[in-house]
């Protein structure tokens, strides 16, 4: 099922000081915490009633699904209701809210494996099957909504991702942030979707470099082999010259590279090209990934020139990934259930969909291979491959 | 809503296009063999390379695309093309940075066996007038020790260096306390024909560390005929020798190289299945070189290009074959062409290098304390030509011989990068410059490619690679796995 990952609060009491808050959740048997940002999870008149009877001084309610079942109207706390989509909110998990509207984002689950942050909407690309479609509004915002965040994560957290639109827009900042993680989360592996054109630029890359985050990788989208092609995907004329170039810098200054290559109809029938090129000229990255499409954002409206049956492409992708393993480059597979992949690519499948949006289909039932397989994504409007079907 | 753009409207126009490097060479009548400046390989009809040098070409007509992945072709202003030719070239040509790694001291020239296609050895028992001096043999060290690499290899030559154990002995501990010293590491390797092979030897080369390399040129009667000593039983040690060294040593510290001689020439089968009963990993089908007695005794002469190439083919086969039926062998010098053709590894292997290996590769330090730029240049001093002879132990430091006008000369007249004939060819990235070959053959270090047998083998092969990549998927899926890439 797919979770619900933003709504409005049906209360917000107390937080009115900032425009803006970043909220840590607790449950009611832990200690009264005196941090700022921790507030109390109630569910029931019961946990409501612990709360009080212990002094909890911040209430975060999530709605029972009856609607009533708390009168926090009299609560001479700081309160924050929630609908009842919520329910799977947790101790430890964060969220951003705007205090006046109500609005909220949940920024990270302590839960999952899949935690990300949304740096911005803005981007340089404009990609045709962009699944966070770019818009040009300034929202410099959410860079201090996740420099609030971080010193509330858990310090065990195996790993973040920052995504956007393009991470690097505004990039000291951004970079400061890279900084805060490696002094906040040591411990905690740091990837960060980006286009990688900024790093075309040394001052960047060198800025880069220089926090000397012990684990953080640039996963950067190479689309083709070549000019052209890539910059009709991405949209921007001279992106691919640009891409290549903040690669081989980062790869010069011994930074953490993934090239990613999302499968759609321009880029799955010359994989095996992209990735002859990739293992001749790249072989230095530290990691590929081949990316089925999700179907969402851009990619619905541009359905009809990036469609394509992922069993259609089956061929190519097998002697992809085999070009890649031939030269020694760690390659795998993203978001392809194993019955359109050939049985040599099963190795390289991961199970790569973020738990927030996975799902299965009813074949997949009685299905041997479905404990290790990608499933599929919940979100946007999924297109299935004809050749689904139960391995056996 | 968005507003998208068709792919045209990313397409350079012609004006932005600009040719980079590349060599080429008719295959046939319509067809081109096509590489670019880090030797990438791709084939192009006549039609295809005219309209290519022309720049008539546009993104979606095929040839656009696979001129500009091969980086035949980039946009004017573009720079990443560009920086990724230029880091791959700086990664092949890395081996620069490793100065003399190699340092070979002739311990000895007396050997007991007499083997017609031998370049240098004495059949004798005058200790003194062919043994190297412990005062040689130090000298050498120092020189050897001058050099700038992080890491030297120290090999033993003859001779059969066995005869001078007691001295092998000497210098291996010397290298060591250097090597303490100096913070350079060392690795050793003996070149011996096993027949003086004892527990002794073993029991050294075990504590130490020590590589042995032999010779094997196939099955009994063959290898008999090549390597006779008293007794005609040189097979028989050499087998019974690698055995041995197997056991007490491990399946890899010793590794067997065999010479291409004109008896040979139909074995090829047969001398392949030698080196797999010894559970050996795989083979080096090597020509014979035109040096000392090789050239003396007419062996040289006795087969060309063309026949050594149909043996190297046939035995190729034959070793696909093997693998194809589960058994992983290979070809060592198809493995290392392999290598530089698929990979941007440094290989630093003396005949496939330019700037050439010679002194800046390696340096030998002969029995009598002259110092040569190659094995072969020593070997040419054998019968009289010192053009090689870069100095002696006595009179001589590493500087003063790696910066010999001999030595500088010898190499900037022989880079392939501008040598003619080689310097258009297709293969340029892949080969060498082998000056000592060619002083031998043609009297000059450059030589007149074309009548050169070994550019005729060199290219011989290298067709042949590509044609099995090219046409061959079951070949090339070994092929590939032996450039380790």
């Amino acid at each position: 099922m797919t979770l619900s990952l933003f709504g409005t609060a049906a209360l917000c009491r107390g937080l009115e000081e900032q425009t803006r808050s970043v909220v840590r959740l607790k449950t009611v048997d832990t200690e009264v915490s005196n941090a700022e940002a921790d507030f109390t999870i109630v569910r029931t008149s019961d946990d409501l009633k612990r709360a009080i009877q212990n002094d909890h001084k911040s209430i975060f309610a999530i709605d029972d699904g009856t609607g009533r079942f708390l009168s926090l109207e009299d609560l001479q706390r700081r309160t924050i209701a929630v609908p009842a989509q919520f329910s799977y909110l947790d101790a430890g998990d964060v969220i951003g809210i705007h205090t006046q509207s109500g609005k909220f984002r949940t920024l990270y689950r302590h839960n999952s494996r899949h935690n990300s942050f949304l740096v911005t909407e803005r981007c340089n690309n404009y990609c045709l099957m962009c699944s966070q479609p770019p818009k040009d509004i300034d929202d410099r915002w959410i860079l201090n909504e996740i420099r609030q965040s971080l010193p509330l994560l858990d310090k065990h957290t195996r790993t973040l991702t920052f995504t956007g639109g393009e991470p690097l827009s505004d990039w000291a900042d951004f970079i400061s942030i890279l900084a805060d993680c490696r002094d906040q989360l040591p411990k905690t592996a740091v990837q960060v979707l980006t286009n990688g054109r900024a790093f075309a630029k040394s001052e960047i890359v060198d800025a880069w470099r220089k926090v000397n985050h012990p684990s953080v990788i640039a996963a950067i989208p190479v689309y083709a082999a070549v000019d052209y092609v890539h910059d009709y995907v991405v949209q921007a004329k001279g992106a691919f010259d640009e891409t290549i170039l903040g690669i081989l810098k980062l790869k010069d200054r011994g930074q953490r590279v993934e090239v990613r290559v999302v499968l759609h109809a321009q880029t799955a029938r010359i994989i095996s090209d992209t990735c002859r090129w990739l293992a001749r000229n790249l072989p230095f990255v530290d990691h590929v990934a081949l990316m089925g499409l999700e179907n969402t954002g851009f990619a619905i409206a541009n359905d009809a020139q990036l469609w394509i049956d992922p069993i259609d492409y089956q061929t190519d992708l097998a002697e992809a990934v085999d070009l890649l393993v031939a030269a020694n480059v760690n390659v795998s597979v993203y978001n392809l259930q194993r019955c359109v992949l050939a049985p040599s690519v099963w190795p390289h499948a991961v199970q790569s969909i973020s738990d927030w949006k996975n799902a299965f289909v009813a074949e997949c039932e009685p299905c041997t291979e479905k404990t290790r397989c990608a499933g599929f994504f919940s979100s946007g409007r999924p297109r299935r491959s004809k050749a689904i079907s139960p391995i056996l | 809503m968005a507003r998208f753009l068709a792919a045209e409207a990313f397409s350079s126009s012609n004006d932005e296009l600009a040719l980079l490097p590349f060599h080429f060479e008719r295959t046939g009548t319509e067809q081109f063999l096509v590489s670019n400046m880090v030797g990438d390989f791709i084939r192009l009809t006549e039609n295809e390379i005219n309209r290519l040098i022309d720049l008539k070409l546009k993104p979606g007509d095929g040839l656009y695309e696979k001129a500009y992945a091969a980086h035949l072709i980039t946009g004017s202003l573009q720079k990443g093309q560009r920086q990724l030719l230029a880091l791959r070239l700086r990664s092949r040509m890395s081996f620069l940075r490793e100065v003399t790694p190699l340092h070979m001291f002739v311990v000895t020239l007396r050997c007991e066996h007499s083997c017609p296609y031998c370049q240098v050895s004495r059949q004798s028992t005058d200790r003194s007038r062919f043994d190297m001096s412990e005062a040689t043999a130090q000298r050498a060290l120092d020189i050897a020790f001058e050099s700038k690499s992080s890491r030297i290899k120290i090999e033993f030559q003859g001779g059969e260096p066995l005869l001078n154990f007691s001295l092998i002995k000497t210098i291996v501990s010397a290298a060591h306390s250097r090597s303490g010293t100096l913070g350079k590491k060392v690795d050793f390797v003996i070149a011996t024909n096993l027949a003086l092979l004892d527990d002794a030897v073993l029991e050294f080369c075990k504590a130490n560390d020590i590589l042995l390399s032999t010779s094997l040129d196939g099955p009994a009667d063959l290898h008999n005929k090549n390597r006779p000593r008293p007794g005609g039983n040189s097979y028989e040690l050499a087998v019974a020798g690698i055995r041995r060294a197997q056991e007490a040593l491990g399946p890899d510290r010793v590794g067997a190289l065999m010479t291409t001689t004109e008896a040979s020439l139909g074995r090829v089968d047969e001398i392949i299945e030698e080196y797999l009963k010894l559970g050996l990993d795989g083979i080096f089908l090597r020509p014979l070189s035109p040096f000392g007695f090789a050239i003396k005794t007419k062996q040289y002469q006795r087969y060309d290009a063309k026949s050594w190439l149909e043996f190297y083919k046939r035995g190729l086969r034959h070793i696909l074959d093997i693998n194809h039926h589960g058994t992983p062998f290979r070809e060592f010098y198809s493995a290392l062409i392999l290598t530089r053709m698929l990979t941007d590894k440094p290989i630093g292997y003396v005949d496939l290098r330019s700037p050439a290996g010679i002194g800046i590769g390696a340096l030998v330090y002969n029995y009598d304390g002259s110092v040569f730029a190659s094995d072969e240049g020593r070997m040419l001093a054998e019968t009289g030509d010192n053009s090689f002879r870069l100095g002696h132990v006595d009179q001589d430091d590493y500087r003063s011989l790696v910066l010999s006008d001999r030595l500088v000369d010898a190499i900037s007249a022989s880079l392939t990068q501008c040598a003619p004939e080689c310097s258009t060819c297709v293969f340029e990235s892949h080969c060498g410059a082998n000056p000592v070959h060619h002083h031998a053959t043609q009297g000059e270090a450059l030589g007149i490619k074309p009548l050169s047998d070994f550019c005729a083998r060199q290219k011989g092969i290298m067709h042949h690679l590509l044609q099995l990549l090219d046409e061959s998927p079951r070949d090339a899926a070994i092929l590939r796995r032996w450039a380790g890439a």
